[in-house]
């Protein structure tokens, strides 16, 4: 990166220094055009905070304002009793704390299974969890609704959680990290008369701590996330996620901007904590799952 | 990836390395007591949906009703090949993988190279550009269409404030299109901007030192290495977006319902609208299995190219 620190050969000094002046020139530009796009980037996040915090009537004077001379929580409190917020935060919390804690126990089985046991078949195992990849659950709602219904399973949370178990990708993160555990390790402990059961919950599984963390922020996310599902899935109102739950507010209340932005600001704060607490543990998680 | 299948090889004594090798009848029977919970799920809420499309593609299934209905064998499919509204929706969705796709690579690819050139304070980029992957899509949308609101919303001033005439974004079908691009790059361009600055990390520093030796510019420095360097990634990216372009719903739904008059309406959509509004599970099942199809015949032509690729570089 710093080209300026390496020694040069006598000949080339000159077009060196001259190109070590353009080095940093664009280090300087490049820099620049990022914060300024960062900056742009939390507009929208700032703006609905501001909002959320003046009173309807100086929205309607003036709605570009970044500054009020009443700030105030009343779109907070009202929003919270027009709406049952505490509720969809609840059933959000519930159904991704589930499938979360299901899917790492599931998941990481299997994953301990094809790493590092032989069974009969394992290569078809195998071959058709990859194949799985491929599959856009997202496309089958209506197949899917039609097995839910069947087996009465409708407005349930488990209707939400057990679809968001299959999670392939999962199995993948887990088997790559437990494949990386030397076998040298698995044969001692086996030697030492443990099980197999053993083997994967006080050998294998304390190792896989990252496989872990990445696998359950991930599954968090994408289940508090999930939109068509949900809203398929759960029609009561105070059943509802709060995905689905905010998404009813649009266009609903055109005027009450205020109320609309407290919603929308208690709808990101959580996720935004988490993200600020987990940071580098999910842009890891991104980065390794989404490199398959 | 076959290579899973073999035996773990392990260069240990005589005795031990038998022991193992075997395949003991409690490994087997262990094995596949690990792998059954997962298989069963797997088989119930992935497989299943896919059969059960399928099965009620062939009948007239109403979605409320339980039962099948009545065979009506391939007379759904039939109907949905001469139904112009399906066809519109499937062309939305590819209208919205071609206008987001080439914002979305080519924005992280340049972004992810300005910031790799920056060596501190990395974490604000990484907040400013990826929070907004973490938030839920509804409250995006709440967010967006209030900056979006005609003359007083903050995007329409800035429109105004540069001397453009905004346009009505959420009532006319152009500006419908410019509203749900520009939510959608906001919103998902963290993700892609995170798998490149990823692939960046795996480029060794001496890469750049030869060429930098030689005075070739920054500029000319990521056209000649970086960016042909990032090439596999840039194939990762593109497949992933445009996979989650054609399987886009939440925004066009929940910002504008398909509108104006269904000119946005993608095909996820128009299947949420036959199957759960005029309940015709059956039909809608057949619209889902010819979209499943055309999902599934892109993500296994990409892969079976770029596994193709990968035997002639091993070659």
């Amino acid at each position: 990166m710093t080209a300026t620190a390496l020694p040069t050969p006598k000949g080339t000094r000159r077009a060196n220094s001259s190109a070590s002046t353009g080095i940093k020139a664009f280090n300087r530009l490049a820099a620049t055009c990022l914060i300024l796009f960062a900056l742009i980037w939390l507009i929208p996040f700032l703006w609905a905070l501001i909002t959320s915090l003046r009173p309807d009537s100086e929205i309607t004077a003036n709605p570009v304002s970044i500054w009020s001379n009443h700030w105030t929580l009343h779109a907070y409190t009202s929003t919270a009793t027009t709406n049952p917020i505490g509720w969809w935060y609840l059933n959000s919390f519930i159904i991704s704390t589930l499938s979360v804690i299901f899917t790492l126990v599931v998941c990481s089985m299997i994953g301990f299974g094809l790493a590092h046991l032989n069974f009969r078949g394992k290569s078809v195992v195998f071959a058709v969890i990859l194949a799985g990849l491929m599959l856009p659950t997202e496309a089958l709602v209506l197949p899917q609704f039609i097995e839910f219904r069947t087996i009465h399973l409708l407005g349930t949370y488990w209707a939400l959680i057990l679809p968001a178990l299959a999670a392939p990708v999962a199995v993948f993160v887990f088997h790559a990290f437990l494949k990386q555990i030397p076998v040298s390790l698995i044969e001692a402990a086996r030697l030492d008369g443990a099980g197999w059961w053993r083997v994967y919950y006080q050998v294998c599984m304390p190792l896989c701590r990252p496989a872990i963390s990445a696998v359950a922020i991930l599954t968090f996310i994408t289940t508090w996330n999930a939109f068509l599902w949900p809203l398929l899935v759960l029609t009561q109102t105070k059943s509802q996620t709060i995905t689905v739950g905010l998404s009813n507010l649009i266009g609903g209340s055109a005027i009450q901007y205020a109320e609309t932005m407290a919603s929308s600001v208690l709808g990101f704060l959580p996720l935004l904590a988490i993200f600020l607490l987990l940071q580098r543990q999910i842009v890891q998680g991104v980065a390794n799952t989404g490199i398959k | 990836m076959t290579t899973t299948a073999a035996a773990p090889t392990v260069p240990a004594v005589g005795t031990r390395t038998i022991r193992l090798r075997r395949p003991a009848g409690s490994d087997n029977r262990a094995g596949w007591l690990f792998a059954t919970p997962f298989l069963v799920l797997y088989i119930l809420f992935l497989i299943g949906p896919v059969i059960i499309g399928l099965v009620i593609s062939l009948f007239n299934t109403a979605t409320v009703k339980s039962g099948l209905g009545h065979w009506v064998g391939g007379s759904n499919y039939a109907d949905v090949f001469k139904d112009a509204a399906f066809w519109q929706s499937m062309w939305h969705s590819v209208l919205f993988t071609l206008l987001t796709t080439p914002p979305l690579i080519i924005l992280p690819l340049l972004f992810a190279v300005f910031a790799a050139r920056i060596s501190r304070n990395r974490w604000f980029f990484r907040l400013a550009f990826f929070a907004p992957y973490v938030v839920p899509s509804s409250v995006v949308c709440l967010i967006f269409a209030f900056m979006y609101t005609p003359q007083t919303g903050l995007i329409s001033k800035v429109f105004s404030g540069v001397g453009l005439s905004a346009p009505n974004f959420l009532g006319s079908t152009g500006g419908a299109w410019l509203a749900v691009t520009l939510l959608t790059v906001w919103w998902t361009f963290g993700f892609n901007f995170i798998l490149y600055t990823a692939a960046l990390q795996d480029i060794p520093e001496e890469t750049y030192e030869a060429a930098s030796i030689d005075g070739a510019s920054p500029w000319q420095q990521i056209r000649a290495i970086t960016i042909p360097l990032l090439g596999p990634t840039t194939s990762l990216v593109l497949i992933l977006q445009v996979l989650a372009s054609l399987k886009v719903f939440d925004q066009i739904y929940i910002l504008l319902y398909g509108g104006p008059n269904e000119s946005t309406r993608p095909v996820i959509e128009y299947i949420y609208d036959t199957g759960f509004t005029s309940y015709r599970g059956g039909y809608a099942a057949a619209a889902t299995m010819v979209y499943f199809v055309v999902l599934v015949v892109i993500s296994a032509g990409w892969a079976l190219i770029r596994r193709r690729r990968n035997q002639t570089a091993n070659a």
